[in-house]
């Protein structure tokens, strides 16, 4: 698809992911190059989620392959491909709610095991400021919000290639949603993140996306910039008028 | 049943409350007809003696225990979250303290069999409690901290003190070179035992794990030739002190301790020293613990009990991290184990039957799942209440079934449930964050 320019980061050529015998994906073909914000929208049980979980191998994808800078990681365990740089933060974020913060933010950084944690700590702390207030206390105890915000920061900890985010904004408040978009945004410019975002709320995730993609059904619909899908007739129909927005 | 939810703002339900204690009643009736209702007479010929009575008080009982506990759970403020508030701010107030406390209790407990007070008695049961504080902490790491349930952790207790046995048996070897010895073999058995159970989780592994040690005592029993069956085996050798024998009458060329420091033989010094011996071992399973919480190693058990997947999602192996948790629980087993053979002089398999396992957990569960304090409180409650209530006689499981339900009720989380955090001050340990990962 993309021809000519360099390898992709991130490619997904014709992938499969069943859940026993149901089928939750079928051929599906994606590219994230390096440095883009590429979204992946679609109406819920699309099979959005299955995808991400798809390319972290659990489910494990078939009838294709998985490619991460040229590398075929379709077979890798799932802590492998964290370990090559893929950076995963669950729907529903997935904090440990014991631990406390900066706990958290350690075990992110435990497979980048030769970065600088105190330099990334500040960052994720800047980007947060709200961890560092929060940092002696217990993950389950601080809000929606805060726990999306320490999902994405303990990811960060890791210094990944490549940061999929599956539904950052689920169940936050406007407010938070906005800012946590306003981060995925900085960290593509200033650190150069490629970011691969799952989103109900397109019009936000295409607002902030380079490339995107529609998943109905299990399969890719359509593609295009975020801009062409934001004038699509058919998008805003399917997608934001609905009250996503 | 949730007591807490039967109490909304308009008060006691009265109904709620006499229902419930009415459905506790109608289960200690079915076991109480049975159980107190029947006795075959004294008399002879096979006659049967009824007794109403029994039954009437037991039910009685039942039905005025549940409610009053019903009763007292809904009256109490709503808002102290915990039945004992101040229990909760005193464990906090203490909990900054934590080193100072432990050295403190380390300290009093080490002078313990030197003061006047000490007999025999009093050492053997102490040595007794160190010896479930140990196997406490070491199942602490399993449980608590990895949060695999294991029902079977008495198979590694077992596993150690039958190979201390038969290493220092057969092969002549001392305590101390069998120790190390029988701690990695045990550790071994947890890996080969933690292999086929990492894909379950729960009630699942709990089951698993609760087979295998019933497998690992059959073994044992039908082994016999190896293992002695269910005669055990005796004549297990006491340690020695540097070479110093712990006996009257030493042979030929030895020195036995008594004369090295040329004081009367007394029985009471092989206990003390025995007593010693478990107090440094239950040490060193402390500090062990305690650091690997601040290692990565342990940050990863803590975060493969709070969520797998994200665990996976951030690159830790959970093979690798159940199996260390496993294997490094199932090491400390093996070295108490080793300990229990040699203060016995004699083992057989029925000192590792499913109850010891069950004894262990509760002491971790009441505890306070993961709290190392919280397992020294637990097994004294546990371990020296029922020996200390001996004189009660056959009122003693009683009073120890009471104690648990009473634990249960006020600290539902476990005695000492609030874990502490491994990082303070946002200070991260020097050296403890990377590198050596699972």
């Amino acid at each position: 698809m993309s021809g000519g320019a360099a390898e992709p980061l991130l490619a997904v050529r014709g992938i499969a992911a069943y859940y026993g015998a149901i089928r939750a994906l079928s051929g599906v073909d994606l590219e994230v190059r390096e440095g883009e914000i590429v979204t992946l929208i679609g109406a819920n049980g699309a099979g959005k989620s299955t995808l991400l979980m798809t390319i972290c191998g659990n489910p494990r994808g078939r009838g294709g392959r998985i490619e991460f800078e040229g590398r075929d990681i379709t077979a890798l365990p799932t802590h492998e491909i964290a370990r090559l740089g893929i950076a995963h933060v669950p729907e529903g974020r997935h904090i440990f709610p014991r631990m406390t913060v900066m706990e958290n933010l350690q075990i992110g950084a435990v497979c980048g095991a030769d970065g600088d944690f105190e330099g990334d700590l500040d960052y994720v702390l800047a980007l947060f400021p709200i961890l560092g207030e929060r940092r002696h206390q217990r993950g389950g105890t601080l809000s929606g919000g805060e726990q999306q915000m320490l999902a994405i920061g303990r990811a960060l900890m890791s210094r990944p290639r490549l940061l999929l985010l599956d539904e950052p904004s689920l169940g936050l408040a406007p407010l938070v949603v906005r800012r946590i978009f306003e981060v995925i945004a900085e960290i593509n410019a200033e650190r150069d993140m490629t970011v691969f975002l799952v989103e109900q709320n397109a019009y936000r995730a295409l607002g902030v996306a380079d490339r995107a993609y529609v998943m109905v059904n299990g399969e890719i619909r359509m593609e295009g910039t975020g801009a062409e899908l934001l004038a699509d007739a058919d998008i805003r129909a399917a997608y934001l008028e609905g009250g996503h927005g | 049943m949730d007591l807490g939810n039967r109490f909304g703002d308009d008060g006691i339900q009265w109904g709620a409350i006499l229902k419930d204690a009415g459905l506790a009643a109608l289960v200690a009736l079915v076991l109480a007809l049975l159980l107190f209702g029947v006795r075959l007479s004294d008399g002879g010929g096979g006659g049967l003696e009824f007794r109403p009575w029994w039954v009437v008080i037991a039910v009685a009982a039942v039905f005025a225990g549940r409610a009053a506990v019903a009763l007292w759970i809904g009256t109490r403020k709503p808002a102290s979250g915990t039945a004992l508030p101040w229990f909760d701010r005193a464990v906090a107030r203490l909990s900054e303290h934590k080193r100072l406390l432990f050295a403190a209790f380390f300290l009093a407990v080490a002078i313990l069999p030197l003061l006047p007070v000490a007999d025999r008695r009093m050492v053997d049961l102490a040595t007794l409690v160190m010896i479930y504080v140990m196997l406490g902490w070491g199942l602490n790491i399993v449980v608590g901290l990895a949060g695999l349930l294991d029902l079977g952790y008495v198979a590694f207790y077992a596993v150690g003190a039958y190979s201390y046995t038969l290493l220092a048996i057969h092969f002549d070897l001392s305590f101390w070179v069998c120790l190390p010895l029988a701690g990695a073999i045990a550790a071994l058995f947890g890996v080969l035992l933690g292999f086929p159970v990492l894909r379950l989780r729960g009630d699942y592994l709990a089951i698993v794990t609760l087979g295998f040690g019933e497998m690992t005592r059959i073994i044992i029993i039908n082994w016999s030739s190896l293992t002695g069956g269910s005669e055990g085996i005796t004549g297990i050798a006491v340690p020695t002190l540097f070479g110093l024998r712990f006996t009257p009458s030493p042979a030929a060329g030895e020195t036995a301790f008594h004369q090295f420091f040329g004081i009367p033989f007394g029985g009471i010094h092989k206990l003390i020293f025995l007593f010693y011996i478990i107090l440094i071992l239950a040490l060193l399973t402390h500090l062990f613990s305690e650091r690997m919480r601040k290692l990565p190693m342990g940050r990863a058990w803590e975060a493969l009990r709070e969520d797998e997947i994200a665990s996976r999602a951030l690159g830790l192996n959970p093979v690798l991290v159940k199996l260390s948790a496993f294997g490094l629980g199932a090491m400390f087993a093996g070295f108490a184990g080793s300990f229990f053979a040699t203060r016995q002089g004699f083992i057989n398999p029925s000192s590792f039957t499913f109850i010891e396992s069950a004894i262990i957990l509760a002491i971790v569960v009441l505890g306070g799942m993961g709290s190392q304090v919280g397992v020294i409180c637990a097994a004294i409650v546990l371990i020296l209440l029922p020996e200390l209530a001996r004189d009660f006689a056959e009122f003693r499981m009683l009073l120890f079934g009471g104690a648990m339900v009473a634990i249960m009720v006020w600290r539902p989380r476990g005695l000492l449930a609030h874990r502490v955090p491994s990082v303070r001050l946002g200070q991260a340990p020097p050296g403890a964050l990377r590198g050596g990962l699972p």
